[in-house]
């Protein structure tokens, strides 16, 4: 099915001049989107869109070449009309006259490793009429809206899908194809009780309508704001936090940028210099995974066309290795671990990781609750762009959830922050759950322990 | 390019007829051609020029209370047509309507001198990243690490509807920004500035980027030495143009019509109350020339309008694009706006500030016993229902017996929107404006924020200390 994609990429590819290397990236998809709003259908969006992503590279022994090095130049389109990718290839071409020669700058070869085959296309996504799609919206709003008789709102809930087609190709020999497809059910509940509002979220993911579960999302949402009635401020304190999975996935995510090698050979990256030294407690087993089917993120190639690879960041708490594209990798003095991540067409390549995983641990949540006994308990957190700084480590955070108090969940609390450093709190990790759930995003999720924060409210 | 209609009238009117043929309220066609450049210097290199083209049009039918939508890159009659159909899918009435659209004369207007980006020469673009490169570095040893980055984007949008608005408006805009690492004995810290402004590169005329480039190395270099921040309820002083984004989050995302309408903010039903201190009067305002979210129209195709939100603490009005307006029998307030053709259009501020007060700045610093003055905000994010918003410091310091001392960590900033309003005991005189990215609902567009300096009786700041 994208062989008609990565033709297209080839032919683009073979216009490429002497002297001069090119990566071709062309993506095809088709979006659904309903949102529904008291048992109407408020919107729906259905399209296709395309795009091309050319980079190019000036040899560095080319004869215009003034010093050591090549130089890359990059543009983009949202069309894959003939005159446009044309255009768009003369672009990158001028561009990469401007960029400084760097003796690092490569495009990725193929490198042996043979790529995992996945199935990560579900035909459902394109033979389920658009009425079923509707009614999966419609369903969830009402059934959201008349699950508690305190749910007094639902501000949104949503379906949404899409179909992924994606070709790279370059004059270095990457060839690859790849297509995948996901369909999102999502729930926004707002609980009432008097004066007090609360709000929750809740989805559920797949490959396909048919892996949807709109209870999961509905239960979510109504849980999550509905526990929240007659949440007040906490006294500012240091505790124990459990966390759980939905923000476990964002903790990974926002640690993981510090496990980019392109981070770390720019000195951006706390985690410079320690690899080999323990850096996490001695149950952290952290995995990025690609080629496993079950993650949200699972791929066969990187966005640089190189197979995706399992690699093991921190094993037993020690720091094992970054993750590379094959720009930073040179750099490094390493080869591409098969990291290379791009925002699509409008992007280029970075090292970055896809599918996260902390290994679980064997307790439940109850179980971890219990041994926690006095704590708080966080069910969402935010200001994670505004509040993180993966460069110095520092971590405060807004949060919402409930006091633990003799093991079990007491009072619910808002208006709250927590702080720490994440070199300090991958170090405080007392207890990680084995209730790993597969989630939209980079990372898995599951319920884990942090000793030790600082706690702000009153 | 400037010259040429993204789509000519007639096909506009052909296809607008179209996407009524299966019944509907309104009809819309919002073309939309985008051209980007931008350069990054990382490392001491010119890592990489990038530059995007963006050309489509998206179109929607309105029917009763369901809004269908459909886009293309397509922008031949056919395309068209076939998008039209696509969208006015979800008519109810269906059968075979005629419907003639006659579109208004073309809302065009004028924009001033401004420097087309493509007009510039890419070294002249260069040049400034290597001008701030050497102005960061040189502003201590301790900066280990600098990437400057340059972009302009020119939009060029087309809206016309059934209802026979017809308007364009042709947007550049331009950026730089500076991020610096500095590096010590505590660790590193960063410190990031820009400049973004609704206007071409002639921006450069009036802005030294190693102005920008000092910023944020002595932002970064500063922090070299700071404490963890204060955990706990403080007093705040924000300094003027800082935290512009603190109204933006505190009740600007909370006055937009659409919220307002699901019952999904905490404003709802509020007009004519008292929701802040005496002295907030907050608006937000399209019509401001070169700010970060001016426009000629928005992307509805309305003018922009300086919007009174909030007057003396009480509340006046809400912001309304047309979908909302219409559901309360009133116009838009040029608040319709979208990412792309790619979009929806929906509520969003442009250029959302706080009217100065009349009190001295270094006198608000000078009456605060103990707090924190924080110097420059980042980002944050606000849920309109509960009115918690977070927003966090990016240079922050410790006021001491009515003067700043020491220096302090990043931190999360938490409050809820309506208190954290009341608790402005003092504004000054010395307003500026930021730019900034605002996201809702996956879209981002640019605004400005601005406000004086002020103060906040009590917030609660997350530290660790």
């Amino acid at each position: 099915m994208s062989d008609d994609l990565l033709a297209l990429a080839t032919s683009v590819v073979e216009r490429a001049q002497s002297g001069e290397s090119l990566e071709v990236y062309v993506t095809r998809g088709t979006d659904t989107e309903v949102r529904a709003y008291e048992g109407e259908v408020e919107s729906l969006t259905s399209a296709d869109s395309s795009g091309v992503g050319i980079r190019v590279l000036l040899d560095g022994d080319a004869p215009d070449a003034e010093a050591v090095g090549s130089r890359v130049g990059f543009a983009w389109a949202g069309s894959l009309d003939p005159d446009v990718i044309a255009a768009t290839l003369a672009d990158a071409r001028d561009n990469a006259r401007f960029a400084t020669p760097d003796p690092y700058v490569v495009f990725a070869a193929p490198d042996g490793v043979a790529a995992v085959d996945l199935d990560l296309w579900d035909d459902g996504v394109a033979s389920t009429p658009i009425e079923k799609k509707v009614e999966m919206a419609v369903q969830l709003e009402c059934a959201t809206r008349s699950a508690d008789p305190r749910v007094r709102q639902v501000s949104s809930a949503d379906y949404s899908d899409s179909r992924t087609e994606v070709a790279l190709a370059s004059t270095t020999g990457i060839s690859s194809s790849r297509r995948r497809t996901s369909a999102f059910l999502s729930v926004d509940a707002i609980a009432g009780e008097g004066a007090d509002t609360q709000t929750g979220a809740g989805f559920s993911v797949g490959r396909g309508p048919g892996e949807l579960i709109a209870d999961e999302a509905m239960d979510d949402a109504v849980l999550r704001a509905t526990r929240m009635l007659g949440a007040q401020k906490a006294p500012s304190g240091r505790c124990t936090v459990v966390f759980d999975p939905r923000v476990v996935s964002t903790l990974i995510g926002v640690v993981s940028s510090a496990l980019s090698g392109e981070a770390v050979v720019k000195g951006r990256s706390f985690f410079d210099g320690r690899l080999g030294e323990t850096v996490a407690a001695s149950a952290v087993t952290l995995v990025d995974d690609p080629t496993d089917a079950r993650a949200f993120g699972a791929a066969s190639h990187d966005g640089e066309g190189l197979a995706c690879r399992r690699n093991v960041l921190i094993s037993d708490g020690v720091l094992r290795m970054f993750v590379y594209d094959t720009v930073s990798a040179r750099r490094a003095g390493t080869s591409s671990t098969g990291s290379a991540v791009r925002g699509g067409f409008a992007g280029t390549p970075g090292a970055g990781c896809r599918a996260l995983v902390l290994s679980p641990g064997d307790a439940g949540a109850e179980e971890i609750l219990a041994m926690v006994g006095e704590g708080l308990y966080v069910q969402s957190v935010s200001g994670i762009h505004s509040g993180v700084n993966p460069v110095s480590g520092d971590f405060s955070v807004g949060a919402e959830g409930l006091m633990i108090r003799g093991g079990s969940l007491a009072e619910p609390i808002r208006e709250i922050t927590v702080a720490s450093t994440l070199q300090r709190m991958l170090q405080s990790v007392v207890a990680i759950g084995g209730d790993l759930r597969w989630l939209p995003g980079a990372a898995a999720g599951q319920t884990l322990a942090i000793a030790d924060m600082q706690l702000s409210g009153e | 390019m400037t010259d040429t209609s993204l789509i000519e009238p007639d096909v506009l009117e052909r296809v607008l007829s179209t996407a009524l043929q299966a019944g509907g309220d309104m009809a819309e066609v919002f073309a939309e051609d985008g051209v980007t450049s931008g350069a990054v210097l990382d490392d001491r290199r010119i890592e990489e020029l990038s530059s995007g083209r963006s050309r489509g049009a998206g179109i929607r039918v309105v029917d009763g209370e369901t809004t269908g939508f459909a886009h293309t890159a397509d922008l031949t009659e056919t395309g068209l047509l076939a998008a039209a159909r696509a969208a006015a899918a979800v008519a109810k009435e269906g059968g075979d309507h005629v419907r003639t659209v006659a579109l208004g004369p073309l809302a065009d207007h004028d924009r001033g001198q401004r420097t087309v980006p493509n007009t510039v020469e890419k070294a002249r673009k260069l040049e400034l990243l290597t001008r701030a490169d050497d102005a960061a570095r040189s502003a201590g040893d301790a900066i280990t690490q600098v990437q400057v980055g340059v972009g302009d984007s020119r939009r060029r949008v087309l809206i016309a509807n059934s209802e026979g608005l017809f308007a364009q408006d042709d947007q550049i805009r331009t950026r730089f920004n500076v991020q610096c690492v500095a590096n010590g004995d505590t660790g590193m810290q960063t410190g990031y500035e820009s400049l973004a402004r609704t206007e071409g590169f002639e921006i450069f005329d009036r802005h030294r980027v190693e102005d920008i480039a000092h910023t944020a190395a002595a932002r970064a270099l500063a922090k070299l030495n700071a404490r963890p921040a204060p955990s706990g309820e403080v007093p705040i002083v924000l300094a003027g143009g800082s935290g512009g984004i603190l109204f933006h989050e505190a009740c600007g995302h909370g006055l937009e019509a659409d919220h307002i309408l699901k019952d999904a903010s905490v404003y709802t039903g509020q007009v004519g109350q008292l929701v802040a201190s005496p002295l907030v009067t907050l608006v937000d305002d399209g019509t401001v020339l070169g700010e970060w979210g001016n426009f000629a129209v928005d992307d509805e195709g309305n003018p922009p309008a300086r919007n009174v939100l909030i007057e003396n603490g009480v509340l006046t009005d809400y912001m309304w694009d047309w979908l909302r307006g219409r559901k309360e029998g009133r116009k838009s307030s040029g608040n319709g706006r979208r990412q792309s053709y790619h979009h929806l259009p929906m509520v969003r501020m442009t250029n959302t500030y706080l009217l100065a007060g009349t009190e001295d700045p270094d006198e608000i610093i000078a009456q605060t016993p103990h707090g924190v003055y924080v110097k420059k905000l980042g980002g944050g994010q606000v849920n309109t229902a509960t009115g918690d918003f977070v927003f966090g410091t990016t240079e922050a310091y410790l006021i001491e017996n009515g003067r700043i001392t020491e220096p302090l960590r990043d931190a999360n900033l938490i409050g809820n929107g309506p208190e954290v309003l009341r608790r402005i005991d003092a504004v000054a005189t010395d307003f500026d404006m930021t730019p900034g990215t605002c996201g809702k609902d996956g879209q981002s567009v640019p605004v400005g924020c601005g406000q004086a300096t002020l103060r906040i009786t009590g917030v609660t700041l997350g530290g660790t200390a």
